[in-house]
């Protein structure tokens, strides 16, 4: 029996077909839903969990996030500054900085700042200054490479053009290649931002206050009250509020800084009178 | 201060060992019009770069309305100010509009006040012709009117001089009259400008002088008529055989 190629191609699909309904007609079945639902979607846990898991965690969630990321984006130029120096030992620091926090586990810096620093120096960061600086820490180092990357990228023609208007070697960069540079890398900074997002979960492993919950933490709290796993699915698409935006909105500026821009057609035939 | 707008003396420049000027010699009187040719590699804009120190010249010396720019002390970012130049690829401000691009030196260097840089912006953007771009991005413009604003950017710092390192030969056959027709307006003016051109009628039109550089060396150097119209060296005559000619020779193109 000799199919042709395109007759063997639609054997293929239409069994991949019936594979799925098979699945699915077996699942179906097999399992019990009633206990499915009480598990994963029993809707008086997640009732009891509003209005507190948007005005708390949520709210919480976003405000770590933001301010180990605004720390982290200053960090960052200044080391992307450093390992674009003529200065050797910038580069070299900037280098072993960045190396390190890509290397080592967010964890890590969390625990450090924590417990290891209050324990080490007896000084206690309260909540907000522990986020912001384990967050800005390690997203430093990755906001780092590509700012600089980006400021690399800022074509030489727009450098000379500042320096033939008599601009300094620091108010060029100031007014030209550090706008054009954030320019070219905003879709890799919102990529970043995504990952600080779900990053600033790792808060949990610090003691916080009821008002201090982000939602991994509140999540875990309210698991520990209801045997289900509704809570930790709440939690999940408050997460996706935050980052499935975030990530359409990367894919848009990446599109939209990606395509040429067009010159308008009516722009010819101006003429200066020679 | 002296009548010369320009004085380049035994100007040397190589870039490793690569002996791209090899003794240069210009001077340029104030008001006049100095456009040089020569063929592609000759150091024609490597010279221009050098008089606003874009390059920095491995010898001799530089000097631009009296300032020694060659002097280590010197401040070049405020010798700078005083040189306007335009670019083959236009290099407008991208993340800027119109109005900002011609606004941005003025304010931050010179440190003029909103209400007088803009002012000083919008009557060079009228002296170009193209008043009503004044809030377009770049992006939004055509070849020839980004070149068109990029002359009025370097105007708006009110110049000395102006570099023009080749300013159409990235513009569509169509588009070059306007600027070329902005640079001409500029010469009557009285600007004093150094132009690298392939522009044969142009230079013809309104140079004062022209230079033909070859090899790393001013060639020939005299009027218009005389080195475009009967170039008395060899080099030079070949050179404009092709430019003038360009289908009637073999394919070493310039
Ligand atoms: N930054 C640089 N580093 C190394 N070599 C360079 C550099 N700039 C220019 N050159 C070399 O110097 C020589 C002269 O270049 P230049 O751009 O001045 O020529 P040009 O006369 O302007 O030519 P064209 O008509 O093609 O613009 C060329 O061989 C070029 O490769
Ligand atoms: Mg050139």
């Amino acid at each position: 029996m000799a199919l042709s190629k395109r007759q063997r191609a639609k054997v293929f699909r239409v069994s991949q077909y019936a594979l799925l309904v098979v699945v699915a007609a077996v699942l179906a079945v097999v399992a019990d839903w009633s206990e499915i639902q009480r598990s994963f979607f029993n809707l008086d846990i997640a009732a009891e969990m509003f209005p507190n898991v948007i005005t708390v965690a949520l709210k919480n969630t976003l405000v770590y996030t933001a301010l180990g990321f605004a720390f982290g984006l200053a960090l960052g130029l200044v080391l992307a500054l450093m390992k674009l120096s003529p200065v050797g030992p910038y580069r070299w620091l900037a280098t072993i900085y960045i190396e390190f926090f890509r290397g080592v586990p967010a964890l890590l810096v969390f625990i450090a700042l924590s417990f290891g620093v209050p324990l080490a120096f007896g000084l206690q960061f309260d909540i907000y200054s522990t986020v912001m600086l384990a967050l800005g820490i390690v997203g430093a180092a990755y906001m780092a490479e590509t700012i600089r990357a980006g400021i690399q990228a800022v074509p030489k023609g727009q450098i000379e053009a500042a320096r033939s208007l008599g601009m300094s070697h620091g108010r060029t960069l100031l007014t030209v290649v550090i706008p054009q540079a954030f320019r070219i890398i905003l879709p890799p900074l919102t990529n970043e931002l995504i990952l600080l997002t779900k990053d600033s979960s790792l808060i949990y492993i610090i003691g916080l206050a009821r008002d201090q919950y982000e939602l991994t933490k509140f999540g875990r709290e309210t698991l520990s009250r209801s045997p289900s796993l509704t809570p930790i699915l709440v939690v999940g698409l408050c997460y996706l509020l935050i980052t499935l935006p975030l990530g359409h909105l990367s894919r848009y500026l990446e599109r939209r800084t990606g395509g040429k821009k067009i010159s308008t057609p009516e722009s010819t035939g101006l003429g200066v009178s020679a | 201060m002296s009548e010369l707008a320009v004085e380049i003396t035994g100007l040397k420049k190589s870039f490793g060992t690569l002996d791209v000027l090899k003794g240069i010699d210009v001077r340029v009187e104030r008001g006049d019009v100095v456009c040089i040719i020569g063929p592609s590699g000759s150091g024609k804009s490597t010279l221009l770069r050098c008089v606003n120190l874009l390059e920095e010249p491995t010898g001799g010396t530089i000097v631009v309305n009296g300032t020694e720019l060659t002097d280590p002390d010197v401040d070049i970012d405020a010798a700078r100010t005083r040189i306007g130049m335009v670019f083959q690829s236009f290099n407008l401000f991208s993340h800027l509009n119109v109005l900002n691009n011609l606004m941005v030196a003025q304010r931050k260097v010179l440190k003029r006040d909103a209400k007088q840089a803009q002012e000083v912006a919008l009557r060079n953007l009228e002296r170009v012709g193209l008043s009503d771009k004044v809030n377009a991005m770049p992006g939004q413009l055509s070849g020839g009117q980004q070149q068109r604003v990029a002359i009025a950017r370097a105007l708006s710092m009110d110049p000395d001089v102006m570099l023009f390192d080749e300013p159409t030969s990235a513009l569509d056959p169509e588009l070059v009259g306007d600027v070329l027709g902005v640079m001409r307006q500029l010469a009557d003016e009285g600007m004093t400008m150094l132009v690298v051109t392939h522009e044969m009628q142009f230079a013809r039109e309104v140079a004062d002088r022209v230079l033909f550089m070859d090899g790393g060396y001013v060639v020939e150097e005299g009027p218009a008529e005389q080195v475009i119209g009967a170039p008395q060296h060899e080099r030079t005559q070949s050179f404009l055989a092709r430019v003038l000619d360009p289908t009637h020779q073999g394919p070493r193109s310039t």
